[in-house]
């Protein structure tokens, strides 16, 4: 079985975050990591590779340094590793970005593809399903298990108040929930082997069945009108009241100053 | 692709289990705003198996026109066909905006359908308006902006950035809206819309997938989304046994308790009850947040209540930075005497 990850270098956002003098993000000064719900899809993978035997490719679009994602995925167990990146790649929204990896993935063999769900910095959950669309492939999202059977997927796809057990024919695209299994961590001898490992890097002349309309910032049909970082509505009063009757006191007397009580 | 031909203000009307999900009535009340700032109509779509009943509910809440596709291949949501179904009503039809609700349905079908009938989206939209691509024209280029454009406003990175987006060369401009932010209109009881079937046949191939089983959770908790008053509780509550206190003061003030990711994450409290950007949007009238750290995640999906009210023993937690009040001490000491003290004033009343 051949099974291509696709993966997502981000900027954590857990270690907080941080701002440049002039108030936009200090993307720089924050950790480049792998997008959780993209770890747990290459998990997913691993543990089929393990079942089975299977082939993982991951996959990556980004910049250069994006190389650091494929050889972490390749110390935790991946076989090979692809990087798509090229200046005319740059800017591009969902649409451009699915069509570009859809263009990459077109050049490889594969009977699963397996994305996260979405990405920490963009949060649109839009990839997955779109590589898929143009592919003509099935699709299956928010997968919070999965199992292969013979040469079908059999996923558990969770909905806000259910799931549904679901069975499609391979080739198919999952995309991944963080909840779909805890990552394992990368071994000291693949880490060695992953430093000495070769990624292969594909450009724009490398997709196949793509036309240039459709890549990059111009070939994205969504454009930014304005961005801007988030205006909190800031902090209010706080209080250190000297004994907890104190504060009571305080938010009894600001509820019903507000007539909730 | 002539941009002229495409009109009105499309909205998917989720339902199911042939009931109506709440997300579609939001998204009808701000499609007539929308509507009305363009002067066109507003059409909801309404997918599924034997559910042209409920067309009727939809013109309650503000739809026009009702276009419906029934058909059994969607009595259960799958991909394909409900890709299929909403795809062809947008080239038959062709809207000006398609608005889809961002729920585990919507950030699947949108996606899907976008791509197939190549036009943009922008996910997860906080805010809706119409206005002028670019916002301001370009000196010497005043005749390149273009008007009366759906401008997309959407956070990002956790909560961290906010975005703007319009689609000015696509259509239609399709985006996903967060549930519980956009307002649903007061019904107009016997309101009427057109009703128009419209079925575009549905052929199975590979790409229909096979559900084997429909999984309910058994749950018996109720919508966070709804309650007027919500007591929040994280990891500092330190156990779930604990929680008890937070119920007791939900209780006396008529509210319901809601919790931090941490707690879900814990397996505490079911994720149904999940405040966030993994979790729900909630603006109640008031939030207690009490022992919240307040990470951005967290505050994405709480910080439009009216009133923040955050209890927590450290001084510095960011859940200080958005909350109305704050105070600092310790919740096992605080919060069972704030429940008798409000118990008090309210039977002085």
């Amino acid at each position: 079985m051949k099974i291509i990850v696709c993966i997502k270098q981000v900027p954590d956002t857990k270690g907080g975050v941080k701002f440049n003098p002039d108030g936009t993000l200090d993307r720089a000064a924050m950790l480049a990591i792998m997008n959780p719900d993209d770890k747990a899809g290459l998990e997913a993978a691993l543990r089929l590779k393990d079942q089975y035997g299977a082939e993982v490719t991951v996959l990556t679009m980004g910049l250069p340094k994006a190389a650091d994602a494929l050889r972490e995925a390749l110390a935790m167990g991946a076989d090979k590793a692809v990087l798509v990146t090229d200046r005319v790649l740059g800017g591009a929204d969902t649409w451009a970005t699915s069509t570009t990896i859809a263009g990459a993935i077109r050049n490889l063999d594969y009977d699963l593809i397996i994305t996260g769900r979405q990405a920490i910095d963009g949060d649109t959950a839009q990839v997955g399903p779109q590589i898929a669309e143009h592919l003509q492939l099935p699709v299956i999202s928010y997968a919070q298990d999965l199992k292969v059977e013979g040469d079908k997927v059999i996923v558990q796809r969770q909905y806000d108040d259910r799931y549904h057990v679901v069975e499609a024919k391979m080739p198919c695209l999952v995309t991944a929930l963080s909840e779909l299994n805890p990552p394992r961590y990368m071994t000291p001898g693949g880490i060695f082997d992953a430093c000495k490992a070769e990624i292969t890097t594909w450009g724009r002349a490398d997709l196949k069945d793509v036309e240039d309309c459709n890549l990059g910032l111009n070939g994205s049909p969504t454009k930014i009108a304005k961005a801007s970082d988030k205006v909190r509505k800031g902090a209010g009063e706080k209080i250190v009241p000297d004994s907890p009757s104190d504060g009571v006191k305080y938010i009894v007397e600001k509820l019903s100053e507000k007539h909730v009580i | 692709m002539s941009l002229e031909e495409y009109k009105d203000v499309y909205v998917f009307a989720q339902q199911v289990d042939g009931e109506i999900s709440g997300i579609s009535y939001e998204l009808l009340g701000k499609a007539k705003d929308l509507a009305a700032a363009l002067g066109q109509k507003v059409v909801a779509v309404l997918l599924g198996y034997n559910v042209k009943g409920l067309a009727d509910s939809l013109a309650e809440y503000g739809a026009d026109k009702v276009i419906v596709v029934d058909d059994k291949e969607l009595e259960v949501y799958r991909t394909e066909p409900y890709a299929h179904g909403l795809a062809s009503v947008i080239n038959e039809f062709k809207p000006e905006i398609m608005l889809v609700g961002a729920t585990a349905i919507g950030r699947d079908l949108g996606p899907t359908v976008s791509a197939r009938v190549a036009t943009g989206l922008t996910a997860d939209c906080t805010q809706l308006d119409i206005g002028d691509f670019p916002l301001v024209a370009i000196p010497g280029k005043e005749s390149e902006q273009k008007h009366n454009q759906l401008l997309m406003t959407r956070p990002a990175f956790g909560g961290n950035t906010i975005a703007t987006i319009a689609c000015p060369n696509n259509r239609p401009q399709m985006a996903t809206v967060r549930p519980g932010v956009m307002q649903k209109i007061e019904p107009i009881k016997g309101a009427k819309a057109e009703v128009v079937d419209y079925n575009p046949g549905f052929t199975p191939d590979n790409r229909y997938v096979t559900v084997k089983e429909v999984v309910k959770a058994v749950s018996d908790t109720v919508d966070i989304m709804n309650a007027k008053i919500l007591v929040s509780g994280g990891r500092g509550v330190g156990s779930p046994e604990n929680f008890k206190i937070l119920e007791d003061l939900a209780a006396v003030l008529g509210g319901e308790v809601s919790c931090s990711r941490a707690v879900v994450d814990s397996g505490w409290k079911p994720k149904d009850l999940q405040v966030g950007q993994t979790g729900k949007t909630v603006r109640p009238h008031v939030y207690f947040a009490i022992g919240i750290s307040g990470a951005i995640q967290h505050v994405a999906g709480m910080e439009e209540s009216d009133i923040i009210i955050a209890i927590n023993k450290d001084e510095d937690a960011p859940i200080f930075d958005v909350a109305d009040y704050g105070i600092v001490g310790d919740l096992n000491k605080i919060v069972p005497e704030l429940t008798e003290s409000i118990k008090k004033a309210l039977a002085e009343k």
